[in-house]
This record gives C-alpha cells, sequence and structure tokens, in this order.
C-alpha cells in the first residue's frame, strides 16, 4: 500500500464535493457536499499522519478537531437551512437573495 | 495493522470503489433522500479506509459522530424541510453544470499529477503505535490542550447558537406587561396558533419578496 493512492482517493472525493457544492440547487443538498470535503480533508491528514509520522500520530489528533468542527458545522447549517425555510418557504438556492444586493 | 499486503490491497480497492460510487450517488440523485442514505454508505467506508490506516479510535469515532449523529441529524432536517417542490427551470443551467464539471475534473488532473510527482518524505520506521488512543490522550493533554478546551467551548457555543436559530421566534403582541413580569431565565416565545385568535383575517401577509 502506498500514500499516492490514499491522497489520488481523496482528491477525487474533494473534487465530487466541489461539483456537488456548486451545481446542486438543494441546501441541505450543499451542506452534504461540504460534509463530503471535509472528509477527503480527514482522509489526507490520516494518510499523512500513518505514512508520513507513524510515532507520534499528530495527523490524527487534527482529524479528530476537524470532525468536532464538522459537526458543529452541521448542527449551525441545518439550523439556518430551517430558518431561512421556515421564512421563505423554499430550499432552492437560486431564490436565497438575501446577501445579494 | 498485520494483514498481507494483497488483503490490505483488495479491501482497499472494494472500499474506494464503494466509497466514490456512493460519493457520486450523494451529487447526482435527484431524490435528497436517497443521497442522504448514500452519505452514510460514504462516512463508512472512509471509516474502512482509517481501520486500514492503523487508526482505529478514529475509525470508531467517524461511525459514531458522522453516522450516527450528523448524518441523522441530515436526515431530521430532509423530513422537516421536504415539500417536494419542483424548483422552477433555469435556462441553460447545463453550461453551468458541463463548465463546473470541467473545472473539477481539471482540479483532480492537477491534483493528481502533483501528488504522483511530489518525492514524499516516507518515514521508514516501523508503525510501533500499540495503541492510538492512549497517544491521542496524551496529545491532547500535553501539547494540544488549549485547542483541545477551544474545540469544547466552540462545541457548546454551535449547540446553543444552533437552538437559538432553529426554534420559533418570539412575535410581540400588545401582552407586553405579562412578559414583563416572567423571570428572566426563561426563553420568551408562545404558541404561533395565539396569531390567529381574535383575528378575522386569518393569516398575516407573509411579504416571501422582501
Amino acid at each position: 500500500m502506498q500514500l499516492q493512492y490514499f491522497l489520488i482517493l481523496a482528491a477525487a472525493l474533494f473534487c465530487i464535493g466541489i461539483y456537488g457544492l456548486i451545481t446542486s440547487r438543494n441546501a441541505v443538498r450543499v451542506l452534504m457536499s461540504i460534509e463530503l470535503m471535509l472528509n477527503a480533508v480527514n482522509l489526507n491528514l490520516m494518510g499523512f499522519s500513518n505514512y508520513l509520522d507513524p510515532q507520534e500520530i499528530k495527523g490524527q489528533v487534527f482529524t479528530v478537531f476537524v470532525i468536532t468542527i464538522a459537526a458543529a458545522e452541521a448542527a449551525v447549517g441545518l439550523a439556518i437551512v430551517l430558518s431561512i425555510y421556515r421564512n421563505r418557504e423554499t430550499v432552492d438556492m437560486e431564490q436565497f437573495n438575501l446577501l445579494k444586493w | 495493522m498485520n494483514l498481507a499486503e494483497g488483503v490490505q490491497i483488495v479491501s482497499f480497492g472494494l472500499l474506494s470503489v464503494m466509497m466514490i460510487g456512493a460519493a457520486l450517488g450523494v451529487v447526482l440523485f435527484s431524490s435528497i433522500v436517497y443521497s442522504a442514505f448514500l452519505l452514510g454508505g460514504v462516512f463508512i467506508s472512509i471509516a474502512g479506509l482509517y481501520l486500514l490506516l492503523n487508526a482505529d479510535f478514529v475509525s470508531a469515532a467517524q461511525i459514531l459522530i458522522y453516522v450516527g449523529a450528523v448524518n441523522v441529524l441530515i436526515l431530521f432536517a430532509i423530513m422537516l424541510v421536504n415539500k417536494r417542490e419542483d424548483f422552477t427551470p433555469i435556462r441553460n443551467r447545463w453550461i453551468r453544470q458541463g463548465s463546473t464539471g470541467l473545472v473539477c475534473v481539471g482540479l483532480f488532473a492537477l491534483l493528481g499529477t502533483m501528488v504522483v510527482r511530489t518525492p514524499w518524505a516516507l518515514s521508514s520506521l516501523p508503525h510501533s503505535v500499540e495503541s492510538t488512543i492512549v497517544q491521542l490522550g496524551e496529545h491532547f493533554f500535553s501539547d494540544f490542550l488549549l485547542p483541545f478546551e477551544l474545540v469544547s467551548v466552540l462545541l457548546l457555543m454551535a449547540m446553543v447558537g444552533a437552538i437559538i436559530l432553529a426554534r420559533r421566534e418570539y412575535i410581540p403582541e400588545e401582552i407586553v406587561s405579562e412578559l414583563a413580569q416572567t423571570k428572566a431565565l426563561t426563553l420568551q416565545e408562545r404558541p404561533r396558533e395565539l396569531l390567529t385568535v381574535g383575528t378575522e383575517s386569518t393569516k398575516l401577509p407573509v411579504d416571501t419578496n422582501t
């Protein structure tokens, strides 16, 4: 097993996340794409932690931090989506022009 | 990890195919509920990849937090939001999708060539961490103590903020004097049905365009 396999896999997951983040119109799916990108970053950190620093595993520490921040982000993001849905009766990203002009 | 090389490669291939397929399903399915369940598949296969990378504690934490908390939260949000609305079609949307796909493929090619051509300084030390949880605990309480405490405070702040954002808003009415006598630490809100009591025009006009 090599480091490069994991890095390429994480890059593919990150690109899929970017595609979903830009093109999807449902607000919940945008949040799911952000989760995919955070998981790609986690996979990179774990690969580096295993192959470059196997003695003191600092990459896993950062992965735990990223998981925590991702959980907080999911909670706050879904609360914001619920609040916007209650006010505007839609979850379409094209209709959200509150902060546009 | 004392698995044979062939077993590792086969399991890596299976997990990566499962993960990429599920991630593509998350992005490309039209039904949002299928996407949410496939997101759980992505998280589970990433936990399997963590096991291949000698990280047992983070793998268990991944399953507990992502599959057990975040995915369930997303499913609850979908159930609360789901109105089965058909989005109004936008002209020339395929141009946006195509250009985004091109940019993503180009980014993947860039990252792939960078990964392949970089000479990584691979460590030649043996993998001698027998239990990662002891090592992680030592890191958390010695040299990463300040980020650990900051993350705990941030988690508390995010939970309180999410509750305040998602609860019903307080709508002021004429009974302000009664509300002034309530205790200071209670969240002041009333059920929304009281708005329509007594008023003949049943609903307030909701201005959705402002």
